[in-house]
């Protein structure tokens, strides 16, 4: 199987670039192919069902000429007087059949009016039109809306799609489609060979269809049946292969987050000792400061827009760095050696900072958007699409581990700090300044919870409330991979991740909440230094 | 060998000395009499009318101390700081808030014997687990064992594996957290979101009556009263002196033949189920149960009221709950954004300056008066 990896642009932005060949040709051609001026006239017929037909009819034509007409019906831009159908433009009249500017000016216009049986006719000929776009992405897009919906109806266009259309992947998704509406076919020899074909895609809403013919109440002919039965077989394996991926990548995806979350407390909590509640509101402060740097940007650099987010990443790291560096040395480092005071402290400055955010920022949920950069996805089956965002937010979790991991072993900075958490009172007599250095590190995990702050503000709601949900589950993460390290938090948040989704899957979002933190705690019973704990003997 | 111990309702009442007993006899004239008294028989506009709104939020604050004292019987006097008190008060509340639910009868919105949110779900009968609630005495027995058997489970586990500290505050809020998560789901059959609310009559009578309300009221009253007594009698006793060096050397209480596990769990089931029938005195007063009285915020909040009052001490937290959440009925009504603040700041002043809470000031002062 090849993995297709396209990128998905945004929406709108695809549907400006569909339609721009089109205003390309309505305005810059003097005058238009002609349409039959016969089928143009009853777009105004007395009857729905002859407004409807013409509609199809128009539709089968396959030029842009005509995509032009219906997609202006849709707009509500057509007029008429008597027969004939006009476009006004300005106070110019423009008989759409001909694309000639009636002179003088008709009588009697009066505006086309769609009502609801033809704005639907209209919208599926639209969507079929599409199929002939000059937009491979757009094509796609459209054969694939298509994959689910066709009818016997869209038969011919989907022949005549076949003989124009040069790019494969097109191609085999418009042969899946002729395939899956051939199943109906009376004749069991082409049902046979729909239902052959169709065992190669990948598409859900096949697997019912095929279901459905398994069953020889709907199928008469038994060689049709068995082919059914093969054919379903190969897809729900692909199928199931697909779905395992995409479980298994937003387990990682969930992982990274915990992770994000956790990372800063493997230093506060894990080599400090501290247990700050307030670490979630940390988090709040990167991703309200990734905020900020979003309206500087849209007010000063507009056209550097996109990369906000990578100027919000300093900003948020020094800035979650100076309240967690505030934090201390007004208050945490009188605490040092009580955790259960630490706890209830905490906690105390977390509502103060949340009440703070509300004040400055209102209490609703403020707007982040993703840059171009981080929307969108990949799709690396028919099933599995991952999106770009979640990817990237991946490799930026093991970004900052990288760093942290840097700091702490490889600086000097680091080497106080793992001395002065083994041995507090040896490492101030061979000078090193342990409360300074306890500042520093302080500041060092907060700044760490900034950085995944701005990570959050890409994936979830900006609001001053929002680091609550994360503390219980950032505490499990460094409890259950045990206290003092890197590694076990790691594999705790990655872990916790999976799992979480994997029984997600089964039994629910709720459910495997509970089920995980029903395990953390046996977990806990059992080993209660963690997963991961250093070795060691402990005295109270 | 045949010892002459005193009785035990000797010894329990003895407990409490002269000063207390004192105060008990003060309290209850001003709970059970004046207070019903000034609320029933004065006219609204007597200067001297204790209002509804008074009354129901005495009660309720009542029903708080009494989750703070058995807050501080399991962290002040043993040094478990627990951060699941709020869940065990919130199962005593939905305990006795499913027999609240069976009395509305078919005075419900659908007119079902189901209740409102049954019907809403398009249920067709009770769940196994709503068998009997209809029942005033079960309600009550499902309120004094349920809470405390899920206390004794989880304490037995997470106190035979010596889990202390910090590491037993966060896996308590653990627990409660996924407890919040469930009562939040419709499936699980309490009222999901809504919880429960509504609320008709208790026994026949109706929930909004006056009378009722100083029945609450005076019910809450005498409940702090017997939390008092009952605490005042286990710090006495040989077993609280047990707890009490448990919190300070639990190594060498070990080393001496004692086995914690049976101590701790003893005193954290007891204050799970005083939680659990303070829930079931509030639910009744303050007309609604829902998830939120589980969230994470409400556990430490409760440790708060401790701390604010005074560790160790029992008459502490009672003045704790008391200062904590009156400023928080003013401060919600008179400046609404700064209470949260105002609660922050008591956080930190209290463990930073204030280690031993309204009472360890109260006695500096007098010691330095004395002087």
């Amino acid at each position: 199987m090849f993995l297709k990896i396209r990128i998905k642009m945004l929406s709108n932005l695809s549907r400006i670039v569909f339609l721009l060949p089109f205003f390309l040709i309505v305005f810059s051609l003097p005058a238009y192919a002609a349409l039959d001026p016969e089928i143009v006239k009853q777009l105004n017929a007395e009857t729905n069902e002859e407004k409807v037909a013409s509609i199809k009819k128009i539709a089968l034509l396959g030029t842009p000429e005509a995509a032009a007409l219906l997609q202006a019906m849709a707009d509500d831009a057509l007029s008429f007087s008597g027969d004939t159908i006009i476009r006004m433009e300005g106070d110019r009249a423009i008989n759409v059949a001909t694309g000639q500017e009636i002179k003088p000016l008709p009588e009697n216009i009066e505006t086309l009016v769609t009502n609801n049986s033809t704005r639907r006719a209209l919208n599926a000929s639209l969507s079929l039109l599409k199929l002939f776009s000059p937009d491979r992405e757009e094509r796609i897009k459209a054969a694939k809306a298509l994959e689910a919906s066709a009818d016997a109806l869209s038969m011919p266009i989907l022949d005549q799609v076949l003989i124009k259309e040069s790019d494969p992947e097109i191609k085999q998704i418009i042969t899946l489609t002729r395939a899956s509406i051939e199943l109906k076919n009376p004749d069991p020899a082409k049902r046979l060979a729909a239902v052959k074909s169709l065992g190669e895609s990948n598409h859900p809403d096949v697997k019912i269809k095929l279901t459905e013919l398994t069953d020889p109440a709907n199928e008469p002919d038994a060689g049709v049946q068995s082919a059914a039965k093969e054919s379903l077989a190969s897809l729900e394996n692909r199928l199931l292969v697909g779905e395992s991926i995409s479980r298994v990548f937003t387990g990682l995806s969930l992982g990274s987050v915990l992770l994000l979350a956790a990372l800063g407390l493997a230093i506060t909590y894990g080599v400090m000792g501290i247990i700050n509640m307030a670490h979630g509101e940390l988090l709040m402060v990167g991703a309200y400061a990734t905020y900020v740097m979003q309206g500087i940007f849209r007010t000063h650099f507009p056209e550097y827009i996109d990369w906000y987010v990578l100027a919000a990443i300093p900003v948020a790291f020094f800035s979650a760095g100076l309240v967690g560096i505030l934090l201390e040395r007004t208050v945490i480092r009188w605490l040092y050696g009580r955790p259960l005071e630490t706890l209830l402290t905490t906690w105390g400055l977390s509502l103060i900072l949340i009440q703070s955010a509300r004040v400055a920022f209102g209490p609703q949920n403020l707007e982040v958007a993703n840059p171009i950069w981080l929307s969108g996805s990949i799709e690396a089956m028919s099933n599995v699409v991952l999106p770009l965002n979640r990817i990237i937010i991946i490799g930026f979790a093991f970004f900052v581990l990288a760093l942290m991991w840097v700091l702490l072993n490889r600086t000097r900075l680091g080497l106080f700090v793992r001395a002065v958490t083994q041995n507090r009172a040896m490492a101030g007599c061979v000078g090193v300044p342990t409360a300074r250095i306890d500042t520093v590190a302080f500041g060092l995990g907060s700044a760490i919870a900034g950085l995944g702050g701005v990570a959050l503000s890409q994936i979830a709601n900006v609001g001053p409330d929002m680091g609550q949900g994360y503390i219980v589950d950032a505490f499990m993460t460094v409890v259950l991979g045990g206290v003092g390290q890197l590694a076990g938090a790691v594999w705790a948040a990655m872990g916790l991740g999976i799992v979480t989704k994997l029984i997600e899957g089964v039994a629910g979002a709720v459910i495997a909440k509970i089920v995980v933190l029903a395990i953390i705690i046996a977990i806990i019973q059992k080993r209660p230094q963690g997963l991961f704990a250093i070795k060691g003997r402990f005295v109270d | 060998m045949k010892t002459n111990r005193t009785p035990f309702v000797i010894r329990f009442f003895a407990a409490t000395g002269c000063k207390g007993w004192l105060a008990i006899g003060f309290f209850s004239l001003l709970t059970f009499v004046l207070v019903p008294a000034a609320h029933l028989m004065l006219p609204a506009d007597h200067a001297l009318h204790v209002s509804d709104y008074a009354v129901t939020l005495i009660g309720k604050v009542m029903c708080y101390a009494i989750v703070a004292v058995a807050m501080d019987l399991i962290w002040g006097f043993a040094g478990i700081l627990s951060l699941g008190h709020g869940l065990f008060f919130a199962l005593g509340g939905y305990a006795f808030g499913m027999y609240l639910m069976r009395s509305i009868g078919l005075d419900g919105v659908y007119k079902s014997h189901l209740t409102d949110f049954m019907v809403f779900l398009d249920w067709k009968e009770y769940p196994w687990y709503w068998t009997g609630t209809e029942h005033f005495l079960y309600a009550v027995f499902l309120v004094l064992v349920i809470p405390a058997s899920l206390a004794f489970v989880f304490g037995y586990f997470a106190f035979r594996s010596r889990i202390k500290g910090v590491y037993f505050a966060i896996i308590s809020q653990a627990l409660t957290f996924a407890f919040m998560l469930l009562f939040f789901r419709n499936a699980t059959g309490f009222g999901g979101n809504n919880g429960f609310t509504d609320f008709k009559r208790i026994l026949g009578y109706s929930i909004t009556a006056p009378e009722m309300r100083v029945t609450l009221f005076a019910l809450s009253a005498f409940m702090l009263m017997f939390t008092l007594i009952l605490g005042r009698y286990l710090m006495q006793s040989k077993f609280g002196r047990i707890l009490t060096a448990i919190r300070d050397a639990e190594m060498r209480v070990m080393f001496l033949g004692y086995n914690p596990l049976w101590y701790k769990l003893f005193i954290w089931t007891v204050s799970a189920m005083l939680c659990a029938i303070a829930g079931a005195l509030y639910v009744p007063q303050v007309g609604i149960i829902n998830p939120s009285e589980m969230s994470t915020a409400n556990s430490i909040e409760i440790a708060i009221w401790t701390a604010v009052g005074g560790r160790g001490t029992l008459v502490g937290p009672v003045i704790g709950a008391f200062l904590v959440n009156l400023s928080k009925s003013w401060f919600t009504v008179a400046f609404p954004e700064y209470w949260l603040f105002f609660l922050g700041l008591l956080f930190v002043v209290v463990t930073l300056l204030l280690p031993q809470g309204m009472v360890g000031l109260w006695q500096k002062l007098r010691h330095r008066s004395m002087r």
